[in-house]
């Protein structure tokens, strides 16, 4: 009984929080609103026994919003306590999709007939996971790490404004790198 | 429906006590933060020179304290206050936070499978809490300074990350009574030396202590606590030093054989542990230089990050040659 | 604390982070709704693991979930960088041209 009311409880609070982050006029408190969303979702994941994934996604989304909130400060590039934070298009067509959406889901998961449980979850989750991903399911594990190393590296490619051609020369062979803002190595 | 968040495991090595004890845990920890304040009390009154200064260093946290209590609170115009609040008052919670996992000889708060990684949750939410206690006040030196302690963060993160990563690995397991328990005959700071450092620098990092105080440095106003007064300044210090002391703690199952020891019970030799490691780290704030925030990623990922995979590396090897 | 009840939890979220990744013009608030689906995605992969098949490999799929959602993140900002240097913007309109 107590484990429902909390669960319950953590799902409305995902749920306000997550619509808080679209109705909210600061960026601080959306991006955190988004993090408190992520943190119940993730205590809720703790409740359904996969302590590993639950509390990893509090870390993970916890550290990302951090940033977040440094980017949409850095982009936005306005003061939120002098003009309010309203910027969308297409309202009224996004409010109709999302209703919409949330009530052929809502039909589907109380219609479905949904199957009884099948076998029972391993005495240790996380030790499961662990040898799930370093044995039979090595293959994730072999493809999502070249496409992070493929991620990281398009992403600074992106990002970065400067080349290697700014930092040491023509003829690459400036030392130190002539860089606006030096790092602590002094490379 | 089974209990949530149980599961230590088949066959964990601690026990898991009764939820009040979270009260005892907390007060522990309150005494742990008392501890800390009157020794780095001490410290700066020797510092300032003079003798006899013992006794009004031994009086200086009390007397601040107390001084903060009656203080009126400070008010700044188009305060985000919601966020302030949670800022400044979050570090103490999640200073509790973290000791619950820690065993205290046999006994824990909270005998979670995944402890080490539960710890490091904790932890990175100090990028939140720091951030909006700079963020909250409408302070432009506060919000400097809440700056500073992300670009540190992006430095600390995850060489601390991949610190915790070691002593898991030998142990094979992340909960935390059993690495613990992994370090029967052999601490791990002996064979996982970097680790340990790497790891206690983090815990100077999330309390914002020491060589990772520019976010609060005097040079921008005294930054993110710039418009902190009263009892939420007060809240924020103690915040500080309970990081400082749950940091310590959670070295000693980790890298310091828990509550293994002659003669004292196991909870004694966990308490005695921690206090020296909380000495180490106290006394190590008037001793090292700051690092800057602008040019410590660099080092970061430069000098500790391969340092500590290094480390990481041989402990793997180490672990599977032993198996 | 049935499938139903995380199911619908997850359906509410997904839809609200729906109409986020829709309606916002702002690119960092789009890529807030696109993580508020992923999140919904998430609750329901765990959901799904523990009351239909709890088998040891069935995590495997939340993993992926997390990690498609830092790949995302990633680009997000890269792009949203690129687009602030080139442009001096950072709303989706004015980076209309850009699709196809």
């Amino acid at each position: 009984m107590v484990i429902d009311i909390a669960f319950w409880a953590l799902g409305l609070v995902a749920v306000l929080s997550g619509a808080a982050v679209f109705y909210v006029d600061s960026m601080a408190r959306a991006t955190y609103a988004l993090a408190l969303s992520f943190v119940a979702v993730g205590l809720q994941v703790l409740f359904l026994q996969q302590n590993y994934v639950g509390v990893v996604t509090i870390l993970m989304m916890v550290m990302e919003m951090a940033v977040m909130a440094v980017y949409m400060v850095m982009f936005m590039g306005m003061n939120p306590a002098l003009m309010p934070m309203s910027m969308v298009h297409g309202n009224r067509t996004a409010v109709v999709v999302a209703v919409t959406t949330f009530l052929v889901l809502a039909a589907g998961i109380l219609m479905v007939d949904w199957p009884a449980r099948r076998g029972s979850p391993p005495a240790d989750v996380t030790m499961a996971l662990g040898e799930s991903l370093m044995g039979p399911k090595m293959l994730v594990m072999a493809v999502v790490s070249p496409v992070m190393v493929a991620t990281i590296v398009a992403g600074v490619v992106l990002a970065a404004r400067r080349t290697r051609y700014d930092r040491f020369g023509d003829d690459l062979s400036r030392r130190p790198a002539d860089d606006p803002q030096p790092g602590g190595v002094g490379r | 429906m089974a209990d949530p968040m149980a599961m230590p495991g088949p066959g964990s090595p601690t026990m898991e006590v009764a939820p009040a004890w979270a009260v005892a845990a907390v007060a522990l920890l309150g005494a742990l933060v008392v501890v800390a304040a009157l020794l780095d009390g001490i410290l700066a009154s020797r510092a300032s020179g003079g003798p006899g200064r013992t006794m009004s260093g031994l009086a200086r946290p009390f007397g601040e304290a107390a001084r903060l209590m009656r203080q009126r609170r400070r008010t700044t115009v188009q305060a985000d206050t919601v966020l302030w609040r949670i800022g400044g008052a979050g570090l103490l919670v999640t200073a509790a936070l973290m000791v619950t996992v820690v065993p205290l000889g046999d006994w824990t708060v909270f005998d979670l499978d995944v402890g080490v990684m539960w710890f490091n949750a904790m932890d990175v939410m100090v990028w939140a809490l720091v951030w909006l206690a700079g963020w909250g006040a409408n302070s432009a030196h506060a919000l400097v300074g809440g700056y500073r302690f992300l670009a540190h963060g992006l430095g600390y993160e995850l060489p601390l990350m991949f610190a915790l990563v070691a002593p898991a690995i030998a142990a094979e397991s992340l909960n935390v009574g059993r690495v613990a328990a992994a370090q029967e005959g052999l601490w791990f700071v002996v064979w996982m030396p970097v680790a340990f450092l790497v790891y206690l620098l983090g815990v100077a990092a999330f309390s914002v202590w020491g060589p990772f105080a520019p976010a609060l440095g005097s040079d921008v106003a005294g930054g993110v606590r710039a418009e902190l007064s009263g009892v939420d300044r007060l809240l924020f210090e103690t915040g500080r030093y309970a990081l400082l002391a749950a940091g310590a703690a959670f070295a000693v199952p980790m890298f310091l054989g828990g509550g293994a020891g002659p003669l004292l019970p196991g909870w004694a030799w966990v308490l005695v542990k921690t206090l020296a490691v909380l000495t180490v780290l106290v006394w190590l704030r008037r001793r090292l230089p700051a690092f800057r925030p602008d040019t410590f990623m660099e080092v970061g990922w430069m000098v500790l990050l391969p340092a500590v995979l290094v480390q990481d590396l041989l402990v793997a090897v180490i672990a599977v040659w032993r198996s | 604390m049935t499938l139903e009840a995380t199911l619908l939890i997850a359906a509410a979220i997904f839809s609200v982070g729906l109409y986020g990744a829709i309606s916002q013009q702002v690119v960092v608030m789009v890529m807030m709704g696109l993580e508020l689906m992923i999140n919904a995605v998430i609750l329901a992969a765990a959901g799904f693991w523990w009351f239909l098949a709890p088998d040891p490999s069935g995590q495997v799929l939340l993993m992926v979930v997390i990690a498609a959602m830092t790949l995302e993140m990633a680009m997000g900002f890269a792009v949203a960088t690129l687009l602030h240097r080139e442009r001096e913007t950072d709303m989706t309109d004015s980076a209309a041209d850009l699709a196809g």
